[in-house]
C-alpha cells in the first residue's frame, strides 16, 4: 500500500516535546515512525514516495476549534468544499464545525449529513459541534445521546450564548452523563445591550457603544461554578480580558476539567484597529485593549490558556459593507491563522512549541482526538512550513468564498508549504502558485 | 452683539476678506480640522453673516454646482439650514429623506451613495443614526461629504456655530470656561463641541449623573461633574444638550421629574454660573426635561443666535469646501 516519508525536515511535535531534524514515515494514512537524524540512503522500505523537507518545519496539521461556514443554507458565504479549501491552504487539517447554519445542527440527522457531505466533498477532516439548545433558542436541550452517536464531537452555541443558568446547569449535567465536552461563548446579553466594541475611551472617541469586559466575565464566572459543580468538560470557547484568564487560572486549581481558547484576532489585534470603522474588525468578543491582548499572550505562555483557534466566520459583503454598528460580527481566518499566531513567534512572545501546542495537542486532547500529534498509529495529518516566508494576506488569493479578513493586506511571515490528511498531500504551495 | 460689523456687502461673486485656499475635500469632523482651520471657518462665517442679513440674501459663488441633502435620520433645523446655506450661495440644492427600516440601513446607505455619485454632484450632506456612516459613505463618492451628524460621532458643523456664537457673545474664545450638560454618552453634539474647544486649548467641563458618562470622559474634556451646580460654577457659556427621555427613562435615568431636579437647568443652578453666562441648546429642546422654559426663553439664552450662525457656517463650510476650488484667483 501507499508509503511516504518526509527526511531532513525540524519536526516539531507539541505532544511529545519532540523538536529536531528527523524523518517521519506514514504508511497507510497512519504515521509510522518518528526518527532523529539525518536521514539513512535507503529509508523507505520497500519503496515509496520520498520528500526532502530541508530548511522546513514538519509538525502535527493544525486543529481549529472555531469555524463557521454557510453549509447547509448560506453555501454563498462558505460551503464545506471552500472552506476545506481555505483550511487546507492554511495547515488546518480538522476543524470544528460549529452548528450556527440553516437549519441549525441541533438533530442527529443533521450530524450524520454534514459528515456524509464532507467525505463527499471536503478534503480536511470536518469535525461537527452539535447545538447544545434547540435551534440555538437558549431554552430546551437538544438529544445529547443521539447527537454522540451520530457523529458530533462536542456541543456548542456557535455565536450564541445561553443567559439562563438553570438550562446551563442541565446541560453541563446531562453532557457529563455523556462524557462530551461542552464548549461555550460567553457573553452576558444585558450587559452587552447595543454595544459594538471594547468599551473605553477608544469607543467614546469614536461614538459607538461599548461592550465592557464584566459581559464577558460575570457569565464566565457563572459557567466555572456550574462546571465545578457538575464535573462536566467544559471550554470556554473564547475569552478576551486580562480578567477572565485570571479566573480560569483561579477555576483551574479546583477542577481539572476546565479549558479555555482564544481568538487568533484577541492576540493579534486590539480595539486601536477598529480606527477607520472597518468592519472587518467588528468582532465577537470584540478587540480588546492591548493590555488584555498581552494577557491573553502571557495565558499562553503560562498555560491557562490552552487553544488558538480562527474563528473563521466568512460573511458577505451586503451585511459587512454596513456602518460599524449595524454590520454582522465576525472575519475569516482558516488561512491567516499560522502566519499570525507565528507573528508572535517571529516577535519573541511565545516559543514556536507553545504556540503549536495551542493549535494541536490541546484542542486534540480537549475533543478527544487521535490526531494532534505525531505518534505511531496516529492519523498521518501534518504539515510541512517554512517559518520565514513571506506574503501579504490578499483578497484576491483567499480560498474562501467570503473576503472578509481582518489581516486583508497584513505583511506575514510564515506560510504551510504542504498539508497533508491521512497521508494524503490535500495542498501543495508550488502546485497553487506561492503569494 | 459685539462683533465686527463688516460693510454692507453688495451682492457679488466673492466673500468679503481675503481667504487662503481650503486644503480639505470633506469635512467629516472637527478631529479632522487643525486649529488654524478651525479659526479659518469661524472667520469664514463671520463674513457670511451680513449676507443673510441684507436683503438680497444671495453670494452665487456656487452656481452652477449641485448640493444633495440626504438625511437617514429627520431633522428640520439642520437640513433646513443646509438647504438655506446652500441656495444663498446660488446652488441647485436637492433634498432627499431616506426612510430606513432597521434591516436594510446600510444597504440604503452604499446602494444611495452610488445612485447619487452617478448624478455628478458637487457635495453631499449626510446625517445617519451610525457613528462611521458619513465616513464610510465618503469613500464611495467621488465629490465633497459634509458630516450633519452621524450617530453619537461628530456633528462638526454644530460644534463650528456654537464656538461663533460663543466668541461674537463674549467678543473672543480664549480664557472662557464652557460647561456642557446633560446626555454626553449620547451625543454627538458633545464629542464635537469637546473636540473643538479642545483643539483651541479651551476650559472644557462635562456635567451629568454617571449613567450618561461614556467610559474615558475624563481625557476629552478638562473637568467633569456629576453635581451640577459645582460643574456651573464660574462658567462662562452652560451648553445643554437634549435628552433622548423616551429611551434613556427608567434605564439611564429614573425619570424624567427626577433628571429636571438635579441636572434641569433652572434660575437656582443657573446662578451659579458667572452673571453674565449665556445658555446655548443644539435643539431641539426639551422644555421641562433638561431645561426651564423660563430660562430657554429669558435674556440669557442664545438659543436663536445659534440657528443663525448656523446658516453662516454651512454657508461657510460650503464655500470653502466648493467653491475655492474653482476659483484659484480669490
Amino acid at each position: 500500500m501507499s508509503r511516504l516519508a518526509i527526511e531532513n525536515a525540524r519536526i516539531v511535535d507539541p505532544a511529545s516535546s519532540f523538536d529536531a531534524v528527523g524523518t517521519l514515515t506514514v504508511e497507510d494514512g497512519r504515521i509510522t515512525g518518528l526518527t532523529a537524524g539525518a536521514a539513512a540512503p535507503v529509508s523507505v522500505p520497500g519503496g515509496g514516495e520520498r520528500v526532502d523537507a530541508r530548511g522546513l518545519v514538519l509538525a502535527p496539521g493544525l486543529i481549529d476549534m472555531r469555524v463557521f461556514t454557510g453549509e447547509p443554507g448560506h453555501e454563498y458565504r462558505e460551503t464545506l468544499a471552500s472552506a476545506s479549501a481555505a483550511a487546507a491552504a492554511g495547515g488546518v487539517t480538522s476543524f470544528v464545525l460549529m452548528p450556527d447554519t440553516l437549519p441549525v445542527i441541533d438533530d442527529g440527522a443533521l450530524v450524520d449529513f454534514l459528515i456524509r457531505r464532507a467525505k463527499a466533498t471536503a478534503s480536511v477532516n470536518v469535525l461537527p459541534a452539535a447545538a447544545i439548545s434547540r435551534g440555538l433558542k437558549g431554552e430546551e436541550i437538544t438529544e445529547f445521546g443521539l447527537l454522540k452517536e451520530a457523529g458530533a464531537v462536542c456541543f456548542a452555541d456557535g455565536r450564541h450564548s445561553i443567559q439562563s443558568s438553570a438550562l446551563l446547569r442541565a446541560a453541563f449535567s446531562y453532557a457529563a452523563n455523556f462524557d462530551m465536552p461542552v464548549v461555550h461563548h460567553v457573553v452576558d446579553r444585558g450587559l452587552t445591550g447595543d454595544g459594538v466594541m471594547n468599551e473605553g475611551t477608544f469607543a467614546s472617541v469614536l461614538g459607538l457603544r461599548g461592550i465592557p469586559a464584566e459581559a464577558e466575565t460575570i457569565p464566565l464566572a457563572r459557567d466555572l461554578e456550574l462546571a465545578l459543580l457538575t464535573g462536566v468538560r467544559y471550554h470556554a470557547a473564547q475569552i478576551s480580558t486580562a480578567r477572565s484568564a485570571e479566573m480560569i487560572a483561579g477555576a483551574r486549581k479546583r477542577g481539572r476539567n476546565i479549558s479555555c481558547g482564544v481568538s487568533i484576532n484577541n492576540l493579534a489585534l486590539n480595539e486601536n484597529d477598529v480606527g477607520g470603522y472597518r468592519t472587518f474588525f467588528k468582532l465577537s468578543p470584540p478587540l480588546r485593549s492591548e493590555d488584555d491582548r498581552q494577557a491573553m499572550i502571557e495565558g499562553l505562555r503560562a498555560g491557562t490558556i490552552d487553544v488558538i483557534h480562527s474563528d473563521h466566520d466568512p460573511q458577505d459583503s451586503e451585511v459587512k459593507r454596513q456602518p460599524f454598528a449595524e454590520a454582522s460580527d465576525g472575519a475569516i481566518g482558516l488561512e491567516t491563522l499560522l502566519a499570525a499566531a507565528l507573528r508572535l513567534v517571529h516577535s519573541g512572545d511565545l516559543e514556536l512549541m507553545t504556540v503549536l501546542r495551542a493549535l494541536t495537542q490541546r484542542p486534540a486532547e480537549i475533543l478527544g482526538l487521535p490526531s494532534g500529534r505525531l505518534a505511531v498509529g496516529a492519523p498521518a495529518d501534518f504539515i510541512l512550513v517554512d517559518l520565514d516566508y513571506p506574503w501579504t494576506a490578499s483578497e484576491a488569493g483567499f480560498r474562501s468564498k467570503s473576503r472578509n479578513s481582518s489581516f486583508e493586506g497584513a505583511r506575514l511571515a510564515g506560510k504551510v508549504v504542504a498539508t497533508y490528511v491521512a497521508g494524503r498531500k490535500v495542498f501543495d504551495l508550488d502546485e497553487e502558485g506561492r503569494g | 452683539m459685539t462683533a465686527p460689523s463688516p460693510t454692507h456687502a453688495e451682492p457679488g461673486t466673492s466673500l468679503p476678506g481675503n481667504f487662503p485656499r481650503f486644503s480639505q475635500k470633506h469635512l467629516l469632523g472637527i478631529a479632522d480640522l487643525t486649529p488654524f482651520e478651525i479659526l479659518e471657518l469661524l472667520d469664514r462665517a463671520e463674513a457670511m453673516i451680513p449676507i443673510s442679513r441684507q436683503e438680497r440674501k444671495s453670494l452665487p459663488t456656487l452656481a452652477g454646482k449641485t448640493q444633495i441633502n440626504l438625511f437617514f435620520e429627520p431633522s428640520t433645523r439642520t437640513q433646513g439650514s443646509f438647504e438655506i446655506a446652500g441656495k444663498r450661495l446660488g446652488a441647485q440644492v436637492m433634498n432627499t429623506s431616506v426612510k430606513t427600516s432597521s434591516v436594510s440601513k446600510g444597504e440604503t446607505l452604499i446602494d444611495t451613495a452610488a445612485t447619487l455619485n452617478a448624478m455628478r454632484p458637487d457635495v453631499i450632506v449626510v446625517r445617519h443614526s451610525a457613528a462611521g456612516a458619513v465616513q464610510l459613505l465618503s469613500r464611495k463618492v467621488g465629490c465633497s461629504v459634509i458630516n450633519a451628524g452621524d450617530g453619537a460621532h461628530e456633528h462638526p458643523t454644530q460644534a463650528l456655530l456654537d464656538a461663533l456664537t460663543i466668541r461674537r457673545h463674549k467678543g473672543r474664545l480664549n480664557g472662557l470656561t464652557v460647561a456642557i450638560c446633560g446626555d454626553i454618552a449620547n451625543s454627538r453634539v458633545a464629542r464635537s463641541n469637546l473636540l473643538l474647544l479642545g483643539a483651541l486649548q479651551i476650559r472644557t467641563r462635562v456635567v451629568a449623573p454617571k449613567t450618561l458618562l461614556p467610559r474615558g470622559i475624563e481625557s476629552m474634556a478638562s473637568e467633569v461633574f456629576t453635581d451640577m451646580r459645582e460643574g456651573l460654577r464660574g462658567a462662562d457659556v452652560v451648553m445643554m444638550l437634549r435628552l433622548q427621555h423616551e429611551r434613556a427613562s427608567g434605564k439611564m435615568i429614573p425619570s424624567v421629574r427626577e433628571y429636571f431636579r438635579f441636572y434641569g437647568l433652572d434660575a437656582e443652578k443657573l446662578s451659579f454660573a458667572k452673571p453674565d453666562a449665556i445658555v446655548m441648546h443644539p435643539g431641539p429642546m426639551n422644555r421641562g426635561v433638561e431645561i426651564d422654559p423660563a430660562i430657554a426663553d429669558g435674556s440669557r439664552s442664545v438659543i436663536t443666535d445659534q440657528v443663525e450662525m448656523g446658516v453662516a457656517v454651512r454657508m461657510a463650510v460650503l464655500d470653502a469646501l466648493l467653491a475655492d476650488r474653482n476659483e484659484p484667483t480669490r
